[in-house]
């Protein structure tokens, strides 16, 4: 039995999202943290219900189904903490994602300095960019105002000025903020973050102070003109939102109080997992999480330096998908379906899901188009987050994306385990990872609840994600290459632990899987012809590399970067479904 | 599993709140009996403002500027009337660009509100005021049939039904329009071509119930001044059964047709209100409803969109259903004697 000086107690994680709430419990077993069950149900944020705290209970009600342990007392409140006669759990944290997108004006100095930083730290919540305000607007103050006041922000983000640099253009902007914030109803008007030059906090306090639900202060993001630091801010920003939802959102306000106030936007407790997990194994690789759900499509990278997050929900697959055809052609979301649908069907289809947002596909040709839709909102979430990637992150090449390993996948479309190899073609397409990627489904969708539970025991989240409460899909090989359909670009000998070897001799425009068990390693050498990068330099390969199993176990991914799909329809779609069987779909 | 519920019920009690976007006067009384185009509320709203700086057009300070200012907040001012005016011999003046109303003064600076218009609140339908929320709107009651739907262009109106539908998956041809349907709300199936909302404006037609239309058409819906209303969805979605028998009963009975924007945080779903003379008060609609046999549900997504059905059984655990995807599914017998097996997240009960 293993030691272990955790003597610690149960602790209860609730994420609300804008489809499903889960309720997850984690306990000691054998004296280290586990992932114990999860219980689902509907989400109740939305009418007839209104009241989040429903969909909690019934989430928590179907826990205690499974674990035949009472966690909710007899007024089906919390039972917190644990009793001696075994009810009830020690302490809760929750999550959310549910809700409208908060809409957001944000206003920064310089176009391209403060106001993309101040807009980087506002996309990283479920946020709609109602409007932007710097020095450059050519607007006149009062259609600046009317602006505002169409807008009705719930909230404003404002940055600007170095650390001991000039104020005085600062206060330019703040005007028509106050001037429109005043003339907003009291219970309509802003909350306000100021997150710029510091010397400036008595002045937004006197301009707009009086005139917004409330004023937050924090670290100037672009203390100066070549240093942005989103973190301190970033937390500010998340308990904004919190408190923002608690007001439109019934029922949060008990939850939190069940929690004690450890409430974090879904977002941000899964970007502090990954910063937290890229510290704790330190590769020189990024490590990469992808989350797409009904709200949002949310992009979480941590590298050495620098972590990355940014929340989409104009890329989510629920409420605002018929917006997506403002981002993208119907026939750019074909490209990636199997089967010949009209366009015509596509925006039907976007319209209808739209509507029913919790609605899942269940014949063959929703499924594709499902598919479809959802690689290509995710493919526009990963390109709008390219230019974040810090340059000096690992890459093979800089116009694609970083190397990253491991890439963890989550949200009800990629996280179901009922066909990973289905989740995972999805991935391929829409991230294209290169060069050599153990890819984990997070089924339980449990990186946000280890974020949101790191607050309170830092030891619960490594112990987890170490127990194997993920699903490990495999390591996928991705060379960069360019070459002819059918050309040989890699050939790879694994050699498994009873000394069993199996050969692939992979051809370009091919997807080529080979059994390797999840939680078995193997070591494989892989000879990469001239002008094939799979992340050791052009034309190297790598001898006895140990390489983890999954699933799926080792996949070759023999498509180039980026990925180049054939023009003619009929070829396309006969490789979309030749690329499903290779990785066990239909 | 408790679900919300669509309705489509032959006679029930509606509670609607109606409230203005800002705060105005209620005009209506406690009990008053209104009728769906009676004004209930009103309020004045300015879509645009204008900032005049008085200190910078005088060239003087902020401080001495609001010395100088001639109004105060709240006053109304006629185009061109003097704002301030400047010391000297050849003083010079600020003038209100556009009538207006003040309603800020101080920093050398006055705003004003300009291009005031008057929003009236409509009851939306006929009923009984049985609650006046200041400054906000009131609740009205009252009892008939009602239809929802699951998306609106915003507008209000009452009116004859006409019905121009011969069964529920007909598709509305411009042609079936005549004079002689001038002011009357339409049955009209599905929407597949702009002629027909042009030729509905022309008319002028009072409202437009259709079963759905090409997303395509949105926009030009939303351009029109008369409601549409869409019971079932997007693209070529036939109207559900029930919607249809009871719309298509109605014909010639005036009704209500409320097409607000659906909202699915607050619960406003666009909705006909067929008003309906009752000797008692029939029961409210719920607002949900257990997912248990028996019940009678409509169908989201393929196979069988738009269908209605009854649960025949829940099934234990988890269905793999033809997508390959793993869900709590149901049986369901559909109106043409068809069993299909159905996500629970893909039906909504109705009635």
């Amino acid at each position: 039995m293993p030691t272990s000086l955790v003597t610690g107690n149960s602790l209860l994680a609730i994420d609300v999202g804008a489809s499903t709430t889960r309720a997850v419990l984690f306990d000691v077993i054998e004296g280290e943290y586990r992932f114990v069950a999860s219980g689902v149900a509907p989400s109740t944020v939305e009418a007839p219900f209104k009241d989040v705290s429903e969909g909690a209970r019934n989430a928590i009600q179907s826990l205690q189904n499974i674990l035949q342990k009472t966690l909710l007392d007899s007024t089906r409140s919390l039972i917190v903490p644990s009793q001696p006669n075994g009810t009830g759990v020690d302490s809760l944290v929750v999550t959310i994602s549910a809700g409208p997108a908060i809409k957001t004006i944000v206003v920064g100095l310089l176009k391209d300095i403060s106001l993309e930083t101040a807009r980087r730290l506002t996309e990283s919540v479920y946020t709609k960019i109602m409007d932007t305000i710097s020095l450059g607007d050519t607007r006149k103050p009062q259609q600046q105002i009317d602006s505002i006041l169409r807008a009705r922000p719930d909230m404003v983000v404002i940055a600007g000025g170095t650390d001991g640099g000039a104020s005085r253009s600062l206060q330019k902007l703040l005007d028509p903020i106050g001037l429109a914030s005043y003339l907003l109803p009291e219970e309509k008007r802003p909350a306000v973050l100021f997150a710029g030059n510091a010397k400036m906090a008595t002045e937004v306090q006197s301009l707009v102070g009086s005139f917004a639900s409330s004023v937050h202060f924090s670290h100037n993001i672009r203390p100066s003109l070549d240093v942005e630091d989103l973190d301190p801010a970033g937390l500010e920003l998340a308990q904004m939102f919190i408190n923002i939802r608690k007001k439109q959102l019934k029922g949060l306000d008990s939850l939190d109080l069940w929690a004690g106030g450890h409430t974090l936007p879904t977002s941000y407790a899964t970007g502090r997992m990954v910063r937290f997990l890229a510290d704790v194994y330190g590769s020189k690789k990024g490590l990469l999480s992808v989350d797409l759900g009904s709200s949002a499509a949310a992009i979480a990278a941590g590298f050495a330096k620098k972590s990355v997050l940014k929340v989409f929900p104009q890329f989510g697959i629920g409420e605002y998908l018929t917006s997506l055809t403002a981002h993208t052609s119907l026939e750019d979301i074909l490209r990636w379906c199997p089967l010949d649908i009209p366009t015509s069907v596509a925006l039907d289809y976007l319209y209808q899901k739209a509507l029913h947002p919790a609605t899942i596909a269940a014949t063959p040709e929703d499924l594709a188009l499902a598919q479809a839709v959802a690689t290509q909102s995710l493919f526009l979430a990963m390109q709008a987050t390219q230019s974040d990637f810090p340059k000096d992150a690992a890459y093979i090449k800089q116009t694609l994306t970083p190397l990253f390993d491991p890439i963890i996948a989550g949200g009800s479309v990629l996280s179901d385990v009922s066909s990973p190899g289905r989740s995972l073609l999805l991935l391929l397409n829409s991230v294209q990872p290169v060069g050599i990627s153990t890819v984990i489904l997070d089924q339980n969708n449990l990186m946000p609840m280890l974020g949101a539970a790191a607050s309170q025991n830092s030891i619960l989240p490594v112990q987890v994600i170490e127990s194997g409460a993920f699903l490990s899909v495999g390591t996928v090989i991705a060379p960069v290459v360019s070459a002819r359909y059918g050309q040989s670009i890699l050939k790879a000998k694994i050699t498994y632990s009873t000394g069993a070897e199996s050969v692939v001799d992979l051809k370009y425009g091919f997807l080529e899987t080979v059994p390797l068990a999840t939680g078995e390693a193997a070591r494989i050498t892989i000879q990469v012809g001239r002008g094939v990068n799979i992340g050791f330099g052009s034309g190297r390969g790598v001898k006895n590399m140990s390489i983890a199993g999954g699933t799926l176990g080792i996949i070759f991914d023999g498509r180039g970067r980026p990925l180049d799909l054939p023009g003619d329809p009929v070829r396309r779609r006969e490789l979309i479904k030749k690329w499903n069987w290779a990785l066990g779909g239909g | 599993m408790i679900v919300p519920v669509h309705h489509v019920t032959g006679l029930t009690t509606v509670v609607r709140e109606r409230l203005l976007p800002i705060s105005g006067s209620v005009v209506a009384r406690i009990q008053q009996k209104v009728s769906a185009g009676d004004v209930v509320a009103e309020t004045r709203w300015a879509r645009e403002h204008a900032l005049l700086d008085i200190a910078h057009a005088l060239k003087i300070s902020p401080v001495a500027a609001d010395a100088l200012i001639k109004c105060q907040v709240g006053d109304r001012i006629k185009a061109e009337t003097e704002i301030a005016r400047g010391k000297g011999i050849f003083p010079r003046t600020v003038t209100a660009p556009r009538d207006g109303r003040v309603v800020a003064v101080g920093g050398g600076q006055v705003l004003m509100e300009v291009g005031e218009s008057k929003m009236q609140l409509r009851a939306g339908l006929p009923g009984t005021v049985v609650e006046v929320i200041p400054e906000r709107g009131v609740v009205i009651q009252a009892s008939g049939g009602l239809v929802q739907g699951v998306w609106g262009n915003g507008r209000i109106d009452t009116g004859l039904l006409v019905n121009l539908m011969d069964g529920p998956e007909t598709v509305l041809a411009p042609g079936r329009l005549d004079v002689s349907m001038r002011g009357s709300i339409i049955l009209g199936g599905i929407i597949k071509s702009p002629e027909i909302l042009q030729a509905l404006a022309e008319l002028p037609a009072r409202g437009l119930i259709a079963s759905s239309m090409l997303p395509a058409l949105l926009p030009k819906a939303r351009e029109m001044k008369f409601p549409v209303l869409l019971t079932d969805g997007f693209g070529s979605v036939p109207m559900n059964s029930l919607a249809y028998k009871l719309l298509s009963t109605n014909i010639k009975r005036e009704l209500s047709l409320n097409a607000e924007n659906y909202d699915r945080y607050s619960g406003a779903h666009p909705e006909v209100f067929i008003p309906l003379p009752t000797s008692s008060e029939p029961p409210l609609a719920d607002d949900f409803r257990e997912l248990a046999p028996g019940v009678q549900v409509r169908m989201l997504r393929p196979p069988a969109m738009g269908m209605v059905g009854s649960v025949v059984s829940i099934k234990p655990g988890l269905t793999t259903l033809p997508s390959g995807m793993r869900a709590p599914s149901a049986e369901v017998k559909l109106e043409n004697d068809e069993t299909v097996i159905v996500p629970l997240v893909n039906m909504e009960v109705v009635g």
